[in-house]
């Protein structure tokens, strides 16, 4: 079970919110090739590691929230605004 | 050539390329033992009830291929074809399984509607007005069923042995090396071998071998949990998917409840799974079948799967030549494993798709060509 401290809520269960995906991709310009937008809307980076992801508090201020977790330990770095830039991942561990 | 991955369909491409193209040059690198991935972490359904007609007849031929399995292999699997019953709960989901079931039987293949009381006769411990959502129906693949999985990595990697195919444990591949455009072999925690072909079958892993070279993929890892409940004398002679929640249930032959459901929801290369969705799961067994409450779950376990952004599998080549991706599986793998090693085997020995599985390449989603069952879009965890 992940709690996740939503900044808006305080800490709350994980069953409360919904993964939205990743966050680390930007959307291309209008007039950018297929080929750009297909990269943008299928292609992901999928890490073993840190990952920059979009989760929204449901069933809580169901705000839009931007989360910096690792793929295998599962531990929340941070949790923030949609617009911020999330801070470097701190260094990995052992692997 | 090199095949990474010593599950069911690293193994099954193996042996067919060492039996029907006399291809037996061919090492499959593993990094554990083979047989303990997800080949050997599944709930063993097999079945050919897809939607999307390329994927009836790819998972049909798989079925039909299982039939013959035990005699080809001359190993027993335990191939069970006690039958597949979706049960459905509302006029519009028995819509969309009559579309299904339709479209499955303008290709030949078997499938049936029954009432409630056809399915209480086939379920007699189901309680068909559970709560909220009664049961009004099901429909039926009497061909559909179950599989001891060891069995199935077993007895291809016996076969594929015998035909002359090294399978190398405890060997993790760590580097892909390329010459330009082309892959040149592969680097292990015990040394690097040349190849002119490495096809990868890592399952959940195919983003990080991928990326070793340079190829970013339409995959998300996410992992999905099983429970076997304590042994019973014979309760339940088919398997049973309930329609309100993503449920599925059979007892195997020794007697435990095998069941599963839905992913826990997030991308994780965590293979142990999260308490809400083993609270959902348990939920979903005693309203389906409320006798189940009085028994106790023995063992829980995780795999971690390749989910694509259509939920459909590719069998494939890359933008590097020679690098083949037997991959994105999601949590339907099993039962493809001898369609997903013929077909593979064929790209492998021919350089160009087998028809039965040209929809499954990765230029589809550029090409606005997704084979997306339920039509939910690039959401992996949704599908
Ligand atoms: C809980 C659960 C239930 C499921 N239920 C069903 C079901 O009922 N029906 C169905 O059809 N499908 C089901 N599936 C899906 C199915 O199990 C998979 O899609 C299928 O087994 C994947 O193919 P595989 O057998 O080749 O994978 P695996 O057996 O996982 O093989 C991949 C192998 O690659 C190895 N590997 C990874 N990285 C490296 C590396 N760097 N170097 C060397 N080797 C490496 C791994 O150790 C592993 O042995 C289920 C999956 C899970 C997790
Ligand atoms: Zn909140």
């Amino acid at each position: 079970m992940l709690r996740i401290p939503c900044p808006h809520c305080g800490e709350r269960d994980e069953t409360e919110f919904r993964y939205r995906g990743d966050a680390g991709k930007a959307r291309p310009a209008g007039d950018a090739d297929i080929a750009a937008f297909a990269t943008y809307v299928y292609e992901r980076d999928n890490p073993l590691g840190w990952h920059v992801e979009w989760w929204m508090h449901v069933a809580g201020c169901r705000k839009l929230l931007k989360l910096v977790r690792h793929t295998l330990s599962h531990e929340i770095h941070a949790v923030l605004a949609p617009d911020a830039e999330p801070p470097f991942p701190p260094r990995e561990q052992g692997r | 050539m090199v095949i990474v991955g010593g599950g069911g369909h690293g193994l099954a491409t193996a042996y067919y390329l060492a039996t029907r193209h006399g291809i037996t040059d061919v090492a499959v690198v593993e990094k554990g033992a083979i047989g303990l991935g997800n080949v050997g972490r599944n709930t063993t359904f097999i079945r050919s009830n897809y939607f999307h007609p390329d994927n009836i007849r790819f998972y049909e031929f798989s079925l039909q291929l299982w039939e013959n399995l035990e005699r080809s292999l001359n190993f027993n699997a335990m191939v069970s074809q006690r039958g597949t019953l979706n049960l459905f709960h509302t006029e519009a989901q028995r819509d969309l399984f009559a579309r299904r079931a339709n479209q499955m039987r303008l290709l030949g293949v078997d499938a049936e509607a029954l009432g409630r009381d056809a399915v209480k006769a086939l379920v007699p411990l189901i309680d068909l007005d559970n709560g909220r959502y009664p049961v009004l129906g099901g429909f039926l693949q009497p061909r559909g069923g179950t599989v001891r999985h060891d069995a199935v990595a077993w007895g291809y990697a016996r076969g594929a042995s015998e035909a002359g195919v090294d399978i190398i444990e405890d060997c993790e591949v760590t580097g892909i090396t390329r010459s330009g455009a082309r892959v040149t072999g592969v680097e292990t925690t015990r040394g690097s071998i040349g190849a002119e072909t490495v096809c990868l079958a890592v399952a959940g892993h195919s983003s990080r071998l991928a990326s070793m070279a340079g190829v970013t993929l339409p995959i998300e890892t996410h992992v999905l949990q099983a429970f076997v409940t304590e042994a019973v004398k014979p309760v339940l002679d088919v398997v049973l998917t309930y329609g309100p929640s993503h449920f599925y249930v059979s007892q195997s032959d020794k007697g435990g409840l095998v069941y599963g459901g839905a992913l826990d929801g997030y991308n994780t290369y965590g293979q142990r799974g999260t308490l809400p969705m083993a609270e959902e799961l348990a939920a979903c067994a005693v309203t389906l079948m409320p006798g189940l409450a009085r028994l106790k779950v023995l063992r829980q376990w995780g795999g971690v799967m390749d989910m694509t952004m259509d939920g459909s599998p590719l069998i494939t080549q890359t933008p590097v030549d020679g690098l083949i991706l037997n991959g994105g599986w999601c949590y339907g793998g099993f039962k493809a494993i001898p369609a997903g090693g013929v077909t593979t085997a064929h790209l492998i020995a021919h350089g160009s798709s087998h028809p039965l599985a040209a929809h499954l390449g990765l230029g589809r989603f550029a090409a606005g060509r997704t084979v997306d069952e339920r039509g939910v879009g690039p959401f992996p965890w949704t599908h």
